[in-house]
């Protein structure tokens, strides 16, 4: 009972934190609206049996990403010109409906499933533990592969952003 | 009324539509990128849904990595844009149309 008002909730409010987060004019608006949709979010992760990913969803995600967003709104300095004719005004909300269509064709679809009920798993079914079992063992490769991603995307940006010296 | 596998389902479309929405309408070269990660976030939730109910772990361990890619692209995508406004000043999407007839 407790975790159907908390799915309802968490859910509900990411689903208007991201629709604020398409229709808001101000970028630093959308990007505070889109934070609050990645804690709800990371509730829901919780409610799913997920407690490493949920602090990963607000570690890397909520806290890392969209910090640097937010740094690069602030120093573009965007002035009103860039943003004037981009608020989502009625004649814009008129395009809802397709992509609400969009999303009807997908639910039609996952309706024909049937309810498909969560089984009952372990009491440490997403535990750090678990996760780091099936890691390091069998998704090490990935994993090294994926910090040398990583040290290619900070010497990309690093040359990219880098500011030319004359 | 228990919540389904389909709950969690439904709502990741809605996102993931919402997200494609705010992409193919907003100019601000930012939002598209927010709107993109929205999307990779609704991907995140079907990923943790589908864990739950089939009891593997193993997409855990692919939301891990889908956050860390999106993270990479995140930032090089943001450098990009701080480069495309020192060069013209507007990250408008309708203002970069070099290639455009």
């Amino acid at each position: 009972m407790g975790e159907t008002i908390l799915f309802y909730i968490f859910g509900g409010l990411a689903l208007l934190m991201v629709f604020l987060t398409v229709v808001q004019k101000n970028p630093v608006a959308s990007a505070l609206c889109l934070v609050l949709a990645l804690f709800n979010l990371a509730g829901l992760y919780v409610l799913l049996m997920a407690p490493f990913v949920a602090v990963m969803q607000v570690l890397v995600y909520a806290g890392a990403i969209m910090v640097l967003f937010i740094f690069v709104i602030m120093l573009l300095k965007l002035r009103d010109q860039d943003l004037i004719d981009d608020q989502v005004t009625l004649p814009k909300l008129i395009s809802l409906p397709l992509a609400a269509l969009f999303i009807y064709i997908l639910v039609k679809k996952f309706l024909t499933l049937g309810p498909l009920a969560f089984p009952p798993v372990d009491a440490n079914f997403g535990a750090p533990k678990e996760v780091a079992g099936v890691l390091f063992s069998k998704y090490l490769i990935p994993f090294e592969i994926t910090s040398i991603l990583l040290l290619v995307a900070i010497i990309g940006v690093v040359l990219l952003a880098k500011k030319e010296s004359r | 009324m228990e919540i389904t596998v389909v709950h969690y389902l439904i709502l990741s479309a809605a996102m993931f539509g919402l997200g494609l929405w705010g992409v193919v309408l907003r100019k601000n070269l930012l939002i598209v990128f927010m709107c993109i990660e929205i999307m990779l976030n609704a991907a995140n939730l079907t990923f943790v849904a589908l864990a739950r109910y089939f009891g593997k772990v193993e997409a855990h361990v692919v939301v891990f990595f889908v956050m860390a890619v999106a993270a990479a692209e995140a930032a090089v995508g943001l450098a990009i844009v701080i480069m495309m406004y020192r060069n013209r000043q507007t990250i408008r999407t309708d203002e970069w149309k070099i290639m455009g007839g």
